[in-house]
C-alpha cells in the first residue's frame, strides 16, 4: 500500500511547527525572495529561519522540502543557486523544482539530494516525466491538477519515480509554470517572481450598498453582491461581461477549492505515494485544521477503517469545493 | 423610556459622539501598555512588517464606540482609540466583529475564510494588510491572552466570557 505522505504548507516558522504538531509528514516552505511561487509579503523563511525549522522538524521525524519552483530570468541564475547551496547546508530533504537549469545545477552539485518536480513544470505525461528522472534524478513527481484518476493510474506505471498528487487547496486548472495572466496585469510573473496578483496591485472597494468590488492594476475583476462569498482576486477567477454574454460570468474557472477527502482511498490504490496540501499563504489556523482533517483521514484509510472526514468547506475559497478533474474531465 | 428617546437626531449624535470620545479616553492607558508589551515580546513582528511598519492601519470592530488606530513602527509605536467620525490617516483599514477581529489575532480563524465568507472586509493597502496579517501569524501564543492578562484575573475572566459568547452566538447561527 502507498504509504500516503501528507505534505503541508508552511508559510512562517510558527506554521511549520504547527504543520508538524497536527502530523504533517513533510513540511513545504520557500525563502524571503523569487525563488519560490509564494512570494508574498510578509511570508516564507529566512535562512536562519529555515535552520530552526529544518531542527523542528527532524526532532519530529518529518521532512522539510524546500521549494524553489520558479523560474530563473534568463542569465540571472544566482538567486537560484545560490537559495540551493543554503538549502544543502541547511540539511533540508528535498528540493521542489521546476527549472531545467535549476535542477541540473542541484543534480550536479549535490548529487545526493533529492529533487522532486514541481507541478509548475507541467509535467503530465510519461514522456515528460520520464524526461526529467532521466536528465536530473527526479525521484517524485508533483502532478497537474488535470488528470483523472484511471489516467494518473496509467501514468504511474510508466514512471520510474513517486506521485504526488494535491488534495486540497488551489483548484489550479491553469497550465501551471506557463500562465502569465498576472504578468499582463501588472508587470509580475508569476513564474519568475512567483507572485500571482501581488498584493501591492490588489485593491478592494466596498460600496454603500455592500457591495464588493475586487481590482487588479486597476482593472475590476469582479464585483461580489451584498452577503455573496467571495474568492481570491486572481484574473483567472474573475467574473467578466464579454460581447457574447451580457451577464457577468467567470471565464476561466471559479472561486471553489480542490477537496479530494472522499478520493484518498482511489487514490492511494492507483499508486500516488504522497499527498499535497496547498495554502503556504495560509493561516496556522487554516494549516492546524486542515493538516488534522487529513491525517486523521489517512492514517483512518491505512488501517482499514472508514474515514472520518471532517467538513472543511469554510475554509475553501467562495466556500465551495470540488474534486475537479480527478472525478471528471466534465466538472464545469 | 429611555432618556435618549427624547433627543432629536442631532442630539442624539452628539451624545453617541461624546460617549465615544469618553470610551476612547478610559482605554487608551490599557492599549498603550498592551501595545507596548506585545511589541517588547514579539520584535520578529517589526522584521516580517518591513517597511510597512511606517504604515498607519485602521481596525474597525463593528461593535466597539470606537475605532481603534494602529502605527506599528517599533521607533514610534502607538495603539489608539480614536473616534469614527474623527479618525486619522490610516493606510488600510480592517474591518469585523470584534471577536472575529481578536481570533484571527491569534490565528484562531483563517483570514482568508473570513474574507471568502464576507465576514471581513479590508480596503485601503492590501500589500500591509497581508503583512500585517503574516506577521501576527508568525507569533507564536495569545495576543489576546497577553493583553488580558495585563488586567490580570479580572482581564482573563472578561476575555473568557466574551469568547463563551460569540461562540455560543455562532453556534446558534449555524443552527438557524
Amino acid at each position: 500500500m502507498s504509504p500516503g505522505e501528507l505534505i503541508c504548507p508552511a508559510g512562517t516558522p510558527a506554521a511549520l511547527r504547527t504543520a508538524v504538531d497536527a502530523g504533517a509528514d513533510a513540511v513545504y516552505c520557500g525563502f524571503q525572495n523569487a525563488t519560490n511561487a509564494r512570494n508574498f509579503p510578509g511570508l516564507n523563511f529566512t535562512p536562519d529561519e529555515l535552520a530552526s525549522a529544518v531542527a523542528y522538524a527532524h526532532s519530529k521525524a518529518a521532512k522539510v522540502l524546500l521549494a524553489l519552483n520558479t523560474y530563473p530570468p534568463a542569465g540571472k541564475v544566482d538567486l537560484w543557486r545560490s537559495a540551493a547551496d543554503t538549502g544543502a547546508r541547511l540539511g533540508v530533504d528535498a528540493f521542489i523544482v521546476a527549472d531545467m537549469g535549476v535542477a541540473d545545477y542541484i543534480a550536479r552539485t549535490y548529487p545526493d539530494m533529492r529533487l522532486h518536480l514541481s507541478v509548475q513544470a507541467a509535467a503530465s505525461s510519461p514522456e515528460a516525466i520520464r524526461y526529467y528522472c532521466e536528465n536530473f534524478g527526479v525521484k517524485r513527481v508533483v502532478l497537474p491538477r488535470i488528470l483523472t484518476i484511471p489516467e494518473i493510474r496509467a501514468i504511474r506505471k510508466e514512471i520510474p519515480c513517486e506521485i504526488e498528487t494535491f488534495i486540497f487547496g488551489n483548484h489550479g486548472l491553469m497550465v501551471e509554470g506557463r500562465c502569465s495572466l498576472t504578468n499582463y496585469l501588472t508587470g509580475q510573473s508569476t513564474n519568475m517572481d512567483g507572485v500571482c496578483s501581488p498584493a501591492s496591485d490588489v485593491e478592494f472597494i466596498r460600496h454603500g450598498d455592500g457591495t464588493m468590488s475586487s481590482r487588479l492594476a486597476g482593472f475590476s475583476i469582479d464585483c461580489f453582491g451584498c452577503g455573496e462569498k467571495a474568492g481570491y482576486p486572481t484574473i483567472c477567477k474573475g467574473r467578466y461581461t464579454a460581447p457574447h454574454r451580457s451577464d457577468p460570468y467567470y471565464a476561466f474557472e471559479e472561486p471553489v477549492s480542490l477537496n479530494l477527502a472522499r478520493l484518498l482511498p482511489e487514490l492511494i490504490d492507483a499508486g500516488v505515494h504522497a499527498f499535497k496540501i496547498e495554502g503556504r499563504q495560509r493561516s496556522k489556523s487554516y494549516v492546524r485544521s486542515v493538516v488534522s482533517a487529513f491525517r486523521t483521514a489517512v492514517d483512518d484509510i491505512r488501517a482499514g477503517r472508514p474515514a472520518n472526514i471532517t467538513d472543511l468547506v469554510a475554509l475553501t475559497e467562495g466556500q465551495k469545493q470540488t474534486q475537479g478533474a480527478f472525478a471528471s474531465k466534465k466538472w464545469r | 423610556m429611555h432618556w435618549r428617546a427624547n433627543l432629536d437626531p442631532k442630539g442624539a449624535k452628539f451624545v453617541r459622539g461624546a460617549g465615544s470620545r469618553l470610551s476612547c479616553v478610559l482605554i487608551q492607558p490599557l492599549l498603550s501598555y498592551v501595545v507596548r508589551r506585545i511589541g517588547d515580546r514579539h520584535p520578529s513582528v517589526f522584521a516580517r512588517l518591513g517597511s510597512y511598519k511606517q504604515s498607519a492601519f485602521l481596525i474597525d470592530a463593528v461593535e466597539l464606540p470606537f475605532a481603534l488606530h494602529l502605527c506599528p513602527d517599533p521607533k514610534a509605536l502607538a495603539f489608539r482609540a480614536v473616534p469614527r467620525d474623527r479618525a486619522p490617516h490610516a493606510e488600510a483599514r480592517i474591518r469585523g466583529r470584534f471577536m472575529l477581529l481578536l481570533e484571527l489575532v491569534d490565528s484562531e480563524r483563517d483570514g482568508d475564510a473570513a474574507f471568502f465568507s464576507r465576514d471581513l472586509d479590508v480596503s485601503g493597502d492590501t500589500e500591509a494588510v497581508v503583512r500585517l496579517r503574516n506577521a501576527l501569524d508568525d507569533v507564536e501564543g495569545s495576543i489576546a491572552e497577553e493583553a488580558a492578562g495585563v488586567l490580570g484575573a479580572p482581564g482573563r475572566a472578561i476575555l473568557a466570557r466574551l469568547r463563551r459568547a460569540y461562540k455560543s452566538e455562532a453556534k446558534g447561527g449555524q443552527q438557524a
